[in-house]
């Protein structure tokens, strides 16, 4: 039980740290309502283009920049942990008696809090631009980004200290993106893509989350895709945050 | 057991080693170190930069695991009992403890609950050690916006937070002025003496050594080259340094040779009036020195007698300067 309550008290640090910073949380809070504001209406305005899914065009959008949030939430905060590196705090709880796993754990806690507000606000936002989806597809596109989030941030935090360098990070991260935004069809669905793209794709796991959850916004939740995308995405995190347990381990060999 | 410690043995660390890999090949860092440390002591770990003081000092707190040897630290073992030994030491790593963005109460605080030390219990704590160093009134700060001395401080507040037995401090006073140095040191000291704390100090300035550590042990390429107080060490210099200023240059040749004739003397040195050399006990040889001068007939203007420093010290034992 003492990892819990590491894991607590490491989540309380790096939460009340994040809160500190005013300008910060009004940044996290105003760039999801932006995607759904300037980027919203463009995208819906392709609805008729052939391939394109039936129904309502923001049941279609959302649940793709709802992955991407979780996914570019999580993705960047390697470099945080570089910095409390640098400064010693790594190292200072390390020679504390607290479970490796939870420092990890309590900054990944922290990050997925913070992701799932940013949804929350996203989401209200575009049920006001005309989302229309049942509470129970919202609690599980929650669930998806709390996976997500959580698998990414577990990974940078890994990236970060096992690298040591933000000029090493910042390739890395931006490598992995690039292939993870145009391939995984969070912006358009891989469904207007030509065979070739959608055969490239579908070896691209974010690319099936996007997949379920658009499936459970049309209404569908007993199909295989949406066990596909989420049985994915509970691996995908279940390793993640085992290899950033490792790399924090590893720290002290 | 039949390898007994003594009760009053706080770290006793035989064979440490550690190599790195490195692109460039293995690094030993530190090369098999034996030490015993006192409790109630505060040792100073001197050594120039790239000696191996931090890497044997992250093996010592569980921060890096030996590539050979085994310790004891505070009755536990290093390689069995890690979480036994965290419990009972403090750690204040070279570049520091604490988050520029975080006040200075939440670091101390969350630090502590780490510990399992209770919110309330920790903030009485935090507040009581940031009064004796001299902290009063940052709780609501935050770390970046102190001084260089006062981060150091609140460093050293962190690590004592739990009150430790023994606490571990990596070059404490490097990047400081000097006001902020002599500062630091008193309450360096201050650690020992009113908390009973054992003091672990690293640190590549010959005075800081000198004027904080009980003992010393010298460290240089990985190996412990030397070991004792700073008097021990310092007598094992050839001897005191002595200065003699001549009238004139012309009675030179005749004071080097009374110089050569004092029992030990060596590394006789002339330049213009000025005579150099190291002779032992040089406070009890002077007044005999200068009876013989006058005897041949040289009249000294000036004499002067310098116990060696940590400085020739280091010289005498590895032939290099620690400056190096
Ligand atoms: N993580 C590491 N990887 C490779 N080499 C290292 C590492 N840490 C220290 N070293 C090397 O080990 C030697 C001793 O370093 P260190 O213990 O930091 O010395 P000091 O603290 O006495 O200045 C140096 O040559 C240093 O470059
Ligand atoms: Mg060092």
């Amino acid at each position: 039980m003492t990892v819990l309550r590491d894991t607590w008290i490491v989540f309380k640090r790096a939460m009340l740290l994040s809160l500190q910073n005013p300008a910060w949380v009004i940044i996290g809070l105003i760039q999801p309502i932006l995607y759904i504001v300037l980027f919203g209406p463009l995208l819906t305005q392709m609805a008729n283009v052939p391939g394109f899914p039936p129904g309502n065009a923001w049941n279609v959008f959302v649940p793709g920049i709802l992955v991407q949030l979780g996914i570019f939430g999580g993705a960047f905060v390697g470099f945080g942990i570089i910095s409390e590196w640098r400064s010693g705090v790594i190292d200072r709880m390390m020679v504390t008696p607290a479970a490796r796993s939870a420092l990890i754990a309590g900054r990944v806690l922290r990050d997925v809090v913070v992701l799932l507000v940013q949804s929350v606000v996203l989401i209200a936002v575009a049920i006001g631009f005309g989302l229309d989806v049942p509470v129970s597809a919202l609690l599980l596109a929650l669930v998806l980004v709390t996976l997500l989030g959580a698998a990414f941030s577990a990974l940078s935090y890994a990236a970060g200290l096992a690298l040591k360098s933000e000029d090493a990070l910042a390739p890395l991260l931006n490598t992995l993106a690039l292939p993870i935004v145009l391939l995984s069809g969070i912006l358009l669905p891989m469904s207007m893509a030509p065979m070739w793209l959608q055969h490239v794709s579908d070896v691209v796991p974010f690319k099936h989350m996007v997949d379920a959850l658009r499936a459970i916004f049309q209404g569908q939740i007993w199909v295989a895709s949406v066990g596909i995308g989420f049985g994915l995405a509970f691996v995908f995190a279940i390793l993640c945050l085992w290899l950033g347990t490792q790399v924090f381990r590893s720290q002290t060999r | 057991m039949t390898d007994q410690i003594s009760t009053d043995t706080i770290i006793r660390a035989r064979g440490l080693k550690r190599t790195f890999k490195t692109r460039g090949g293995m690094v030993e860092a530190v090369k098999g170190i034996d030490l015993t440390v006192e409790r109630g002591r505060i040792v100073g770990f001197l050594g120039p930069n790239g000696a191996g003081k931090s890497t044997t000092l992250k093996m010592l707190v569980t921060l890096l695991t030996p590539t050979e040897g085994q310790a004891t630290v505070v009755g536990c073992d290093l390689r069995n009992d890690p979480v036994g030994v965290r419990r009972r030491i403090g750690y204040v790593a070279q570049n520091g403890t604490t988050s520029p963005e975080a006040k200075v109460g939440l670091e101390i605080v969350s630090h502590a609950e780490l510990y399992g030390i209770p919110r309330a219990e920790a903030r009485r704590r935090g507040e009581e050690l940031l009064g004796a160093f001299d902290l009063d009134g940052v709780w609501t700060r935050t770390c970046g916006s102190l001084s260089g001395g006062q981060r150091r401080r609140l460093d050293i507040v962190m690590g004592l937070i739990h009150r430790p037995e023994l606490v571990f401090l990596d070059e404490p006073s490097t990047g400081l002025d000097p006001q902020s140095r002599a500062n630091l040191w008193s309450h360096i000291r201050g650690v020992r003496d009113r908390l009973g704390t054992t003091v672990f100090l690293t640190t590549h300035y010959m005075d800081e050594a000198d004027s904080l550590s009980d003992n010393l042990l010298v460290i240089d390429h990985g190996k412990i080259v030397a070991e004792g107080t700073s008097a021990d060490l310092k007598s094992r210099v050839r001897g005191d340094a002595m200065t003699l200023t001549l009238r004139s240059p012309d009675q030179m040749p005749g004071a080097v040779a009374v110089a050569q004739a004092v029992a030990g003397a060596g590394n006789v040195q002339s330049e213009g009036n000025v005579l150099r050399f190291q002779a032992p006990n040089g406070a009890m040889v002077l007044p005999g020195l200068i009876r013989d001068l006058g005897a041949a007939g040289i009249e000294p203007i000036g004499a002067e007698v310098a116990r060696p420093t940590l400085e020739d010290v280091f010289l005498t034992l590895t032939g290099r300067s620690l400056r190096d």
